[in-house]
């Protein structure tokens, strides 16, 4: 397994070094600070927070926003939190993700190793669709739906995830496919290999970074989208972003900024469990990419 | 609780041919928080006591978050049982449109033309002389907060009307204090400049604005008194910082702002805060002018349904939310007023007593929601965010333009 | 080094043949989800939209033409004017920031350095937390009484002021620190996937040549990875048309009009007052800038193939 790329580092205390480590830390204080307010917040009690300083840390850490949050918060007359959509989420992700993926990445191959008369004109019609703003199209699709008699279930849902996530994903690996060296491609025709032959012995071993960035895009899309979810189900298979939405933006009521954050980090929780775990697939990606060599 | 429970079962005799068999009813409605909740529970415990059960589908977020939901439900074909909608103008292209069911004969059986106080929430419901609608409650936007503790800061007595508090501005200036919070979002900036119409300029002018559209009166004199008395407040609300109504009414709770024109529901906020009216801080109906109210609140619809199952017992439930006890226990729990006159409310706190007395001296107006279409509202909101948030709109032009939009009103 | 788009060639072997139907079959049945997207949902609900925006449409979508009414209030509207001011300022600085930013950390985390994944994990962690919450963190964050600005005046440095989200002339600027904190992770991770695509030779020739680190980048690496830059930029581009959430979640759009964006005009119109006609013309406008920003590109793309 060969490391990160780049040259050598000479020596550990080096003035690249510094510059670079500096930066890093520099910057990460940046991205760090919200996390700290959110965190601290979230574990203070509501008194505390009426009084001022968001930066300040609790005086009295309590974890009560926390189990709140998960389990008691109520959200209409359900007061289980945000325990009460977990599965549902998990149930609209896995399907959705992947038929999401596996298509956009089959488009993307043959939009940039197969091109077909005409695959340009449907993928500039994709890549216009990806900046319409997509609340426009809420009423024509449940017509759609309707129609298609996928109204109010899991598959009509599924459908729709792939369908939006359709034009930023094929952009994403067609043009990283286009950037793998020809000579790969054309060993392969030369040798007979055929479409589907091509894509899964050569194309998707060597597109694995690509891969972890469209699951991360993916995952985190369909893991926080609210409104597809609550609009084109029913309250059974609501996720877990309605009960968030609830507990954070009732507007005339009482608002409980502690637990809002606890909910919010809580709900971030299955996107930040990807985003670590995939380190080892881009470090594993580098390897792979050490074959077109 | 039982004991409620048994009288539901007593009161909602009339309707109950078909309790005997039980019904999943979707309700899809926008309160979710601690105190909403506790109150859609009342309305839960009621049906579900009834054999029946409640299928609950709550979404935070009126307008903008629950409506293309419940519209999307509905065009889909496949609509909830039960939805809130803002009554009035609102749902009125829903009706037309033959999507929601007629509730007229639950009407004339629970003789809902008697007692409903006032009648025109009743007359919002209606179109073409028959009922769409349950009003379940009434909430009022005229009423301003004021704090004790940042008028005795400021070392002058808690003023006793809107003249006195413009008066104490600068004593509570002096003090470091905001004289008055606002946050800083159009549909709160709206909200305030109505309040301030009705009491400046009075009923008359108010309901020739707001609800015969009169762009003439809203261009005179009467209502440039309301725009200067808006440019004073405008002033009075610099420093404030904070955009939402609950942030505005915490400066007040703190004392950090001396007051704040918010609806009822802020009540709700004093009480978390362990306050009590009275003693840390005051409530004056119509801004202590003149002692109004409007009479805003939340309504359920019920969408035309094919199961004749179904309908059954969306009527069963609309009777089921009008009956006394169901009034009682929602609105205690929503701090909301009911609407029904005949029911005893002895044990509201202080400020809903006070709100109660004005709607038995029948001082109503209709809501924003019954006379102005959602269009209307939202180029009012636009408006008013522009002109409270910066010194460069004069009250001529904000006057001009609002005249405007009163004038293309529909 | 070109590595771009030079491919067609090689997609048809068999050029000529006389049965064009069943060449690159495979390919052709495996994009039919992407052309029934395409035509289907892109194409058909645009064209809704467009004829529904001549109508006067309010609750629910009716056919009652009004010719071009809709557009005249639209462009009469000071909030609509507002909206695309704020938007193009907003656009063209997140663009270039969140490039810049993007492939910076990218490039310093291709370094060979300690930490990566730690370092990736911080930089990515925005993404996945809601709008809702995000927008209410940064508000609190530059509130001027309780955030950045009263810490610093409690240090002592009395005189420093720095409340954006209050001041209407630079509160854009303020939905700006936002977006780029949320969104600048996912286009680094974009750049590393990119980076690591290249091959290690290159670095070994580049070193050869002696030529410097930076300059190494700036000559020879980035205009290797036009492709990903092309797909950040889409991904960006496409954030700022689409910029509501945030807006909504840390000003609403105020103080006054002054954050406001075009898909809040669009969306507010369409749901919260009720009034489609108006939220579909504002849409149509929004698409067609796109149309007219897209068609160089897309020309560009034309171009591309027909010269490979």
């Amino acid at each position: 397994m060969t490391g990160p790329r780049g040259p050598k580092p000479k020596r550990r205390f080096s003035r690249n070094n510094i510059f670079i480590y500096g930066t890093l830390l520099l910057v990460s204080i940046y991205y760090l600070l919200p996390l700290y307010v959110m965190v601290v917040t979230s574990l203070k009690g509501m008194p505390e927070i009426r009084l001022g300083n968001v930066f300040s840390p609790p005086v009295e850490i309590t974890f009560e926003p926390w189990v709140k949050a998960w389990s008691q918060a109520c959200t209409g007359i359900n007061c289980d939190g945000l325990s009460r959509g977990f599965w549902n989420s998990v149930r609209i992700l896995i399907p959705s993700v992947t038929l999401s993926i596996a298509v956009a990445s089959v488009n993307g191959y043959a939009l940039s190793n197969w091109k077909f008369k005409g695959s340009e004109v449907f993928f500039n019609i994709l890549i216009l669709g990806a900046f319409i703003p997509y609340q426009i199209m809420l009423y024509p699709i449940v017509i759609l739906l309707r129609e298609l008699g996928l109204y109010g279930g899991l598959t009509g849902l599924v459908m729709v995830h792939t369908v939006f996530g359709m034009p930023i994903l094929t952009l994403l690996f067609r043009n990283y496919f286009s950037s793998i060296p020809d000579e790969l491609f054309k060993a392969a025709r030369v040798d007979g290999a055929g479409f589907w032959r091509i894509y899964f012995k050569i194309m998707m071993p060597m597109a694995l970074p690509i891969f972890v960035v469209a699951i991360i895009l993916q995952v985190t899309g369909i893991w926080n989208d609210f409104l597809f979810g609550v609009i084109y189900t029913k309250p059974d298979l609501y996720p877990m972003t309605v009960q968030l939405n609830n507990i954070v933006n009732s507007v005339q009521g009482v608002k409980e900024y502690n637990v809002n954050m606890a909910a919010t980090l809580l709900t971030g929780l299955v996107p930040l469990v990807i985003y670590f775990a995939s380190g080892k697939l881009f470090v594993r990606g580098i390897a792979a990419g050490a074959v077109k060599g | 609780m039982s004991k409620l429970l048994k009288s539901l079962l007593v009161g909602t005799a009339l309707t109950c041919a078909s309790a005997a068999s039980a019904t999943e009813l979707e309700v899809t409605h926008w309160w979710t928080s601690g105190g909403e909740a506790a109150a859609v529970s009342e309305l839960a415990s009621a049906w579900n006591a009834t054999g029946n059960s409640w299928v609950d589908g709550a979404i935070a977020g009126s307008g903008s978050t629950a409506r293309p939901i419940i519209i999307s439900r509905i065009l889909g074909g496949d609509p909830m049982a039960v939805t809130q909608l803002n009554h009035g103008r609102q749902a009125e292209e829903l009706i037309e449109a033959g999507l929601m069911l007629d509730l007229t004969d639950v009407a004339e059986a629970g003789k809902w033309k008697d007692v409903v106080v006032p009648p025109n929430l009743l007359d919002s419901c209606t179109v073409d002389g028959k009922i769409y609608c349950v009003p379940l409650n009434i909430h009022s936007w005229q009423w301003l907060w004021l704090s004790n503790k940042a008028f005795a800061d400021a070392g002058v007595p808690t003023p006793a009307n809107w003249d006195e508090f413009i008066a104490d501005a600068d004593a509570l200036r002096a003090a470091g204090k905001v004289p008055l919070a606002v946050g800083a979002q159009g549909w709160q900036q709206a909200g305030a400049f109505g309040v301030m119409s009705v009491a400046v300029a009075g009923k008359d002018a108010w309901l020739a604005v707001n609800v015969d559209k009169d762009a003439d009166m809203a261009a005179g004199p009467e209502y440039a008194k309301v725009f200067n008395a808006a440019v004073v407040a405008r002033d009075m609300s610099k420093g404030g910082n904070v955009q939402d109504w609950n942030q505005a009414t915490n400066m007040v709770i703190t004392g950090a702002a001396g007051g704040q024109i918010m609806g009822d529901w802020a009540q709700g906020e004093f009480q978390i805060a362990g306050q009590k009216a009275g003693d840390e801080y005051e409530c004056l109906p119509g801004l202590g002018v003149s002692a109004m109210l409007d009479t805003a609140g939340d309504a359920f619809y019920f969408p035309l349904n094919k199961d004749p199952e179904i309908t059954a017992a969306q009527k069963e439930l609309a009777a089921l939310m009008m009956s006394p006890e169901v009034q009682v226990a929602f609105n205690l729990k929503k701090g909301s007023l009911p609407v029904r006159g005949d029911i005893d409310m002895s044990s509201a706190n202080e400020c809903m007593q006070k709100g109660l007395e004005i709607l038995a001296s029948g001082n109503i107006l209709p809501s924003g929601d019954m006379s102005l279409s959602a269009d209307t509202q939202a180029q009012l909101e636009d408006l008013m965010a522009e002109f409270w948030s910066s010194d460069a709109m004069s009250s001529a032009d904000a006057q001009e333009r609002f005249a405007d939009i009163i004038d293309s009103a529909d | 080094m070109s590595v771009v788009d030079h491919r067609t060639a090689i997609a048809g072997p068999a050029k000529g043949k006389p049965n064009r139907l069943t060449k690159n079959l495979s390919s052709k049945v495996a994009a039919i989800p992407m052309i029934l997207t395409a035509l289907v949902v892109f194409v058909g609900c645009t064209i809704w939209t467009i004829v529904y925006s001549f109508t006067s449409s309010r609750l629910l979508p009716k056919g009652n033409f009004v010719g071009l009414d809709q557009y005249e209030r639209l462009w009469g509207s000071s909030r609509w004017l507002i909206s695309i001011s704020n938007l193009m300022w907003y656009g063209v600085c997140s663009l270039v920031l969140t490039l810049v930013i993007g492939f910076t950390l990218a490039a310093l985390l291709d370094r060979k350095i300690r930490f990566e994944n730690t370092f990736r994990s911080i930089f990515l962690f925005p993404f996945a937390l809601s709008f809702i919450v995000t927008g209410l963190v940064w508000q609190w964050i530059l509130n001027p009484d309780y955030g950045l600005q009263g810490v610093v005046r409690s240090w002592g440095w009395e005189s420093f002021s720095f409340d954006p989200l209050y001041n209407p002339d630079i509160v854009i600027f303020g939905i700006l620190i936002a977006g780029i904190w949320q969104g600048s992770g996912l286009i680094m991770c974009i750049m590393l996937a990119g980076l690591r695509g290249i091959d290690e030779d290159i670095w070994k020739a580049a070193r050869v040549d002696g030529i410097g680190t930076v300059k190494t980048y700036l000559v020879v690496i980035i205009p290797m990875m036009r492709p990903v830059f092309v797909t950040s930029l889409v991904l960006i581009a496409a954030g700022i048309i689409k910029l509501y959430d945030l807006v909504v979640a840390q000003t609403s759009g105020g103080p006054g009009l002054s954050s406001q964006v075009p898909a809040m005009y669009v969306y507010d119109y369409m749901f919260k007052a009720q009034n489609l006609g108006q939220g579909f013309a504002a849409s149509t406008m929004m698409l067609l800038s796109v149309v007219i920003i897209l068609i160089p590109y897309i020309y560009l793309q034309f171009k591309g193939t027909s010269r490979g």
